[in-house]
Protein backbone atom coordinates (compact mmCIF):
# COMPACT_ATOMS: atom_id res chain seq x y z
CA UNK A 1 0.00 0.00 0.00
CA UNK A 2 3.09 2.11 0.78
CA UNK A 3 4.54 1.60 -2.07
CA UNK A 4 1.34 2.92 -4.23
CA UNK A 5 0.97 5.72 -2.26
CA UNK A 6 4.53 6.89 -3.14
CA UNK A 7 4.65 5.58 -6.92
CA UNK A 8 1.12 7.47 -7.93
CA UNK A 9 0.93 10.78 -9.47
CA UNK A 10 -2.67 12.43 -8.95
CA UNK A 11 -4.56 13.59 -12.08
CA UNK A 12 -4.97 16.95 -10.68
CA UNK A 13 -1.37 17.35 -10.35
CA UNK A 14 -0.97 17.52 -14.39
CA UNK A 15 -4.50 19.45 -14.69
CA UNK A 16 -2.65 22.14 -12.52
CA UNK A 17 0.70 21.93 -14.50
CA UNK A 18 -1.24 22.75 -18.23
CA UNK A 19 -3.30 25.38 -16.56
CA UNK A 20 0.17 27.11 -15.56
CA UNK A 21 1.73 26.10 -18.61
CA UNK A 22 -1.55 27.76 -20.93
CA UNK A 23 -1.33 30.52 -18.30
CA UNK A 24 2.30 31.17 -19.25
CA UNK A 25 1.50 31.32 -22.90
CA UNK A 26 -1.13 33.88 -22.65
CA UNK A 27 0.64 36.28 -20.10
CA UNK A 28 3.82 36.32 -22.71
CA UNK A 29 1.53 36.82 -25.98
CA UNK A 30 0.28 39.97 -23.77
CA UNK A 31 3.72 40.54 -22.79
CA UNK A 32 5.99 40.01 -25.68
CA UNK A 33 6.08 42.54 -29.22
CA UNK A 34 8.27 40.17 -31.10
CA UNK A 35 6.42 38.42 -33.15
CA UNK A 36 8.34 35.40 -33.41
CA UNK A 37 8.47 34.85 -29.91
CA UNK A 38 4.40 35.17 -30.03
CA UNK A 39 4.33 32.33 -32.09
CA UNK A 40 6.67 30.45 -29.48
CA UNK A 41 4.24 31.32 -26.61
CA UNK A 42 1.38 29.80 -28.74
CA UNK A 43 3.54 26.67 -29.17
CA UNK A 44 3.50 26.59 -25.55
CA UNK A 45 -0.20 26.97 -25.35
CA UNK A 46 -0.49 24.12 -27.49
CA UNK A 47 1.87 22.20 -25.58
CA UNK A 48 0.55 22.60 -22.15
CA UNK A 49 -2.96 21.27 -24.37
CA UNK A 50 -0.93 18.39 -25.48
CA UNK A 51 0.14 17.20 -22.16
CA UNK A 52 -3.10 17.20 -20.37
CA UNK A 53 -4.88 15.29 -23.09
CA UNK A 54 -1.42 12.27 -22.99
CA UNK A 55 -2.39 12.61 -19.29
CA UNK A 56 -6.35 12.22 -19.66
CA UNK A 57 -5.81 9.66 -22.14
CA UNK A 58 -3.32 7.63 -20.21
CA UNK A 59 -5.56 7.97 -16.67
CA UNK A 60 -8.65 6.67 -18.31
CA UNK A 61 -6.99 4.07 -20.38
CA UNK A 62 -8.10 4.92 -24.14
CA UNK A 63 -5.29 5.64 -26.74
CA UNK A 64 -8.04 8.16 -28.86
CA UNK A 65 -6.55 11.28 -26.77
CA UNK A 66 -2.85 10.46 -27.67
CA UNK A 67 -4.14 10.28 -31.78
CA UNK A 68 -5.66 13.41 -30.76
CA UNK A 69 -2.07 14.85 -29.81
CA UNK A 70 -0.77 13.37 -32.90
CA UNK A 71 -2.81 15.22 -35.13
CA UNK A 72 -2.11 18.58 -33.32
CA UNK A 73 1.22 17.99 -33.40
CA UNK A 74 1.12 17.69 -37.43
CA UNK A 75 -1.22 20.72 -37.56
CA UNK A 76 1.15 22.74 -35.03
CA UNK A 77 4.24 21.92 -37.67
CA UNK A 78 2.22 23.40 -40.59
CA UNK A 79 1.29 26.60 -38.98
CA UNK A 80 4.86 27.01 -37.66
CA UNK A 81 5.92 26.52 -41.79
CA UNK A 82 3.52 29.11 -42.59
CA UNK A 83 3.41 31.34 -40.27
CA UNK A 84 7.48 31.66 -40.19
CA UNK A 85 7.42 32.31 -43.63
CA UNK A 86 5.00 35.10 -42.94
CA UNK A 87 6.87 36.91 -40.77
CA UNK A 88 10.43 35.94 -42.97
CA UNK A 89 8.23 38.11 -45.77
CA UNK A 90 7.11 40.39 -43.73
CA UNK A 91 10.53 41.37 -42.24
CA UNK A 92 12.07 41.47 -46.10
CA UNK A 93 9.60 44.67 -46.70
CA UNK A 94 9.31 46.40 -43.00
CA UNK A 95 13.05 45.22 -41.67
CA UNK A 96 11.23 44.30 -38.66
CA UNK A 97 9.14 41.97 -36.08
CA UNK A 98 7.65 44.11 -33.68
CA UNK A 99 4.09 43.44 -33.82
CA UNK A 100 3.53 47.53 -33.20
CA UNK A 101 4.80 48.54 -36.70
CA UNK A 102 2.60 46.21 -38.41
CA UNK A 103 -0.57 47.82 -37.32
CA UNK A 104 -1.55 48.55 -40.62
CA UNK A 105 -4.51 46.18 -40.62
CA UNK A 106 -6.30 48.37 -37.25
CA UNK A 107 -9.43 49.96 -37.48
CA UNK B 1 9.67 7.62 -7.15
CA UNK B 2 7.61 9.22 -9.86
CA UNK B 3 6.12 12.19 -7.50
CA UNK B 4 9.93 12.95 -7.31
CA UNK B 5 10.66 12.45 -10.94
CA UNK B 6 6.85 14.82 -11.47
CA UNK B 7 8.00 17.60 -9.32
CA UNK B 8 11.45 17.43 -11.09
CA UNK B 9 10.01 17.96 -14.40
CA UNK B 10 7.32 20.55 -13.39
CA UNK B 11 9.91 22.79 -11.69
CA UNK B 12 12.27 22.34 -14.99
CA UNK B 13 9.11 23.06 -17.51
CA UNK B 14 7.97 25.98 -15.14
CA UNK B 15 11.08 27.77 -14.86
CA UNK B 16 12.06 26.76 -18.45
CA UNK B 17 8.41 28.27 -19.75
CA UNK B 18 9.21 31.39 -17.70
CA UNK B 19 12.49 32.22 -19.05
CA UNK B 20 10.73 31.98 -22.22
CA UNK B 21 8.87 34.82 -21.66
CA UNK B 22 10.90 36.93 -19.16
CA UNK B 23 14.37 36.53 -21.60
CA UNK B 24 15.53 39.45 -23.19
CA UNK B 25 17.55 37.91 -25.92
CA UNK B 26 15.79 36.08 -28.20
CA UNK B 27 18.26 33.55 -28.83
CA UNK B 28 17.93 32.24 -25.18
CA UNK B 29 14.27 32.02 -25.32
CA UNK B 30 14.22 29.66 -28.49
CA UNK B 31 17.31 27.52 -26.30
CA UNK B 32 14.84 27.58 -23.12
CA UNK B 33 11.75 26.71 -25.01
CA UNK B 34 13.41 23.56 -26.41
CA UNK B 35 14.33 22.38 -23.17
CA UNK B 36 10.94 23.29 -21.74
CA UNK B 37 10.05 20.60 -24.87
CA UNK B 38 12.03 17.90 -23.87
CA UNK B 39 10.96 18.22 -19.79
CA UNK B 40 7.07 17.96 -21.55
CA UNK B 41 8.62 14.62 -23.69
CA UNK B 42 9.90 13.89 -19.92
CA UNK B 43 6.35 13.89 -18.96
CA UNK B 44 4.90 12.29 -22.02
CA UNK B 45 7.51 9.03 -20.85
CA UNK B 46 6.17 9.05 -17.32
CA UNK B 47 2.44 8.92 -18.73
CA UNK B 48 3.88 5.58 -20.26
CA UNK B 49 3.41 7.31 -23.60
CA UNK B 50 6.15 6.53 -25.60
CA UNK B 51 5.33 7.05 -29.18
CA UNK B 52 4.00 10.35 -28.21
CA UNK B 53 7.76 11.48 -26.44
CA UNK B 54 9.72 10.21 -29.26
CA UNK B 55 7.37 11.70 -31.72
CA UNK B 56 7.23 14.89 -29.57
CA UNK B 57 11.47 15.17 -29.54
CA UNK B 58 11.44 14.80 -33.38
CA UNK B 59 8.51 17.12 -34.14
CA UNK B 60 9.54 20.23 -31.93
CA UNK B 61 13.01 20.00 -30.63
CA UNK B 62 14.45 18.68 -34.17
CA UNK B 63 12.03 20.40 -36.64
CA UNK B 64 9.46 23.37 -35.42
CA UNK B 65 12.63 24.94 -32.90
CA UNK B 66 15.49 24.29 -35.65
CA UNK B 67 12.84 26.35 -37.91
CA UNK B 68 12.79 29.21 -35.23
CA UNK B 69 16.14 28.84 -34.36
CA UNK B 70 17.00 29.65 -38.52
CA UNK B 71 14.21 32.55 -38.34
CA UNK B 72 16.02 34.21 -35.44
CA UNK B 73 19.32 33.97 -36.62
CA UNK B 74 18.53 34.47 -39.88
CA UNK B 75 16.30 37.93 -39.00
CA UNK B 76 19.30 38.83 -36.60
CA UNK B 77 17.56 39.33 -33.79
CA UNK B 78 19.29 40.07 -30.70
CA UNK B 79 19.23 42.02 -27.17
CA UNK B 80 19.76 45.36 -28.66
CA UNK B 81 17.37 44.94 -31.78
CA UNK B 82 14.28 43.44 -28.96
CA UNK B 83 11.19 45.70 -29.03
CA UNK B 84 9.92 46.24 -25.01
CA UNK B 85 6.76 46.98 -24.09
CA UNK B 86 6.05 50.33 -21.42
CA UNK B 87 6.26 48.50 -18.30
CA UNK B 88 2.26 49.27 -16.97
CA UNK B 89 1.29 46.89 -20.46
CA UNK B 90 3.65 44.64 -18.49
CA UNK B 91 2.56 44.75 -15.11
CA UNK B 92 -0.80 44.75 -16.98
CA UNK B 93 -0.14 41.42 -18.79
CA UNK B 94 1.07 39.52 -15.41
CA UNK B 95 -2.05 40.71 -13.86
CA UNK B 96 -4.51 39.55 -16.26
CA UNK B 97 -2.70 35.86 -16.83
CA UNK B 98 -2.67 35.28 -12.71
CA UNK B 99 -6.34 36.04 -13.12
CA UNK B 100 -6.80 33.42 -15.63
CA UNK B 101 -4.88 31.39 -13.78
CA UNK B 102 -7.18 32.03 -10.45
CA UNK B 103 -10.35 31.45 -12.50
CA UNK B 104 -8.80 28.60 -13.89
CA UNK B 105 -8.13 26.97 -10.65
CA UNK B 106 -11.00 28.10 -8.86
CA UNK B 107 -13.24 26.41 -11.75
CA UNK B 108 -11.01 23.20 -11.19
CA UNK B 109 -11.13 22.86 -7.55
CA UNK B 110 -14.68 21.55 -7.44
CA UNK B 111 -14.48 18.85 -10.49
CA UNK B 112 -14.71 15.30 -9.61
CA UNK B 113 -12.46 12.96 -11.42
CA UNK B 114 -14.14 9.84 -12.34
CA UNK B 115 -12.26 6.08 -11.70
CA UNK B 116 -8.99 6.04 -13.33
CA UNK B 117 -6.66 3.23 -13.96
CA UNK B 118 -2.51 3.95 -13.17
CA UNK B 119 -0.76 4.64 -16.31
CA UNK B 120 2.45 2.65 -15.38
CA UNK B 121 1.89 -0.59 -16.74
CA UNK B 122 -0.66 -0.03 -19.54
CA UNK B 123 0.42 -0.29 -23.16
CA UNK B 124 -1.86 2.03 -25.16
CA UNK B 125 0.99 4.47 -25.14
CA UNK B 126 2.79 2.13 -26.99
CA UNK B 127 3.83 2.27 -30.84
CA UNK B 128 1.90 -1.26 -31.53
CA UNK B 129 -1.33 -0.20 -30.15
CA UNK B 130 -1.09 3.91 -31.38
CA UNK B 131 -0.26 2.78 -34.65
CA UNK B 132 -3.58 0.33 -35.30
CA UNK B 133 -5.80 3.08 -34.00
CA UNK B 134 -4.36 5.13 -36.49
CA UNK B 135 -4.09 3.01 -39.26
CA UNK B 136 -7.90 1.99 -38.77
CA UNK B 137 -10.06 3.87 -36.71
CA UNK B 138 -8.40 7.11 -37.62
CA UNK B 139 -7.19 6.47 -41.37
CA UNK B 140 -9.06 9.44 -43.19
CA UNK B 141 -7.57 12.23 -41.21
CA UNK B 142 -4.03 10.49 -41.38
CA UNK B 143 -4.30 11.37 -44.80
CA UNK B 144 -5.72 14.21 -44.76
CA UNK B 145 -3.08 15.49 -42.69
CA UNK B 146 -0.47 14.80 -45.13
CA UNK B 147 -2.75 17.04 -48.20
CA UNK B 148 -2.51 19.68 -45.03
CA UNK B 149 1.06 18.77 -44.49
CA UNK B 150 2.00 19.36 -48.56
CA UNK B 151 -0.50 22.52 -48.73
CA UNK B 152 1.41 24.28 -46.12
CA UNK B 153 5.09 23.21 -47.34
CA UNK B 154 4.18 24.83 -50.84
CA UNK B 155 2.67 27.77 -49.00
CA UNK B 156 5.43 28.28 -46.92
CA UNK B 157 7.87 28.03 -49.59
CA UNK B 158 5.52 30.48 -52.32
CA UNK B 159 5.63 32.91 -49.33
CA UNK B 160 9.13 33.22 -48.42
CA UNK B 161 10.10 32.95 -52.49
CA UNK B 162 11.50 36.42 -52.88
CA UNK B 163 9.31 38.57 -55.66
CA UNK B 164 10.92 38.95 -58.94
Amino acid sequence: MKEVATNYVPQNWYLLLSTFLFCVGIMGVLFRRNAIIIMMCIELMLNSVNLLLVAFSAYSGNSDGQVFVFFIMVVAAAEVAVGLALLVSIYRNVASTDINVLNKLKW
Amino acid sequence: MSQYLFFTLSILTIVSALYVVFSRNPMHSVLSLIFCFFTIAGHYVLLNAQFLAIVHIIVYAGAIMVLFLFTVMLLNLNKETEPHKTNWIKIAAVIAAGMLFLVLIASLKSTELGPFHLPYRSTIGFVQNIGIKLFTDYLLPFEVSSILFMSAMIGAVMLAKKEK
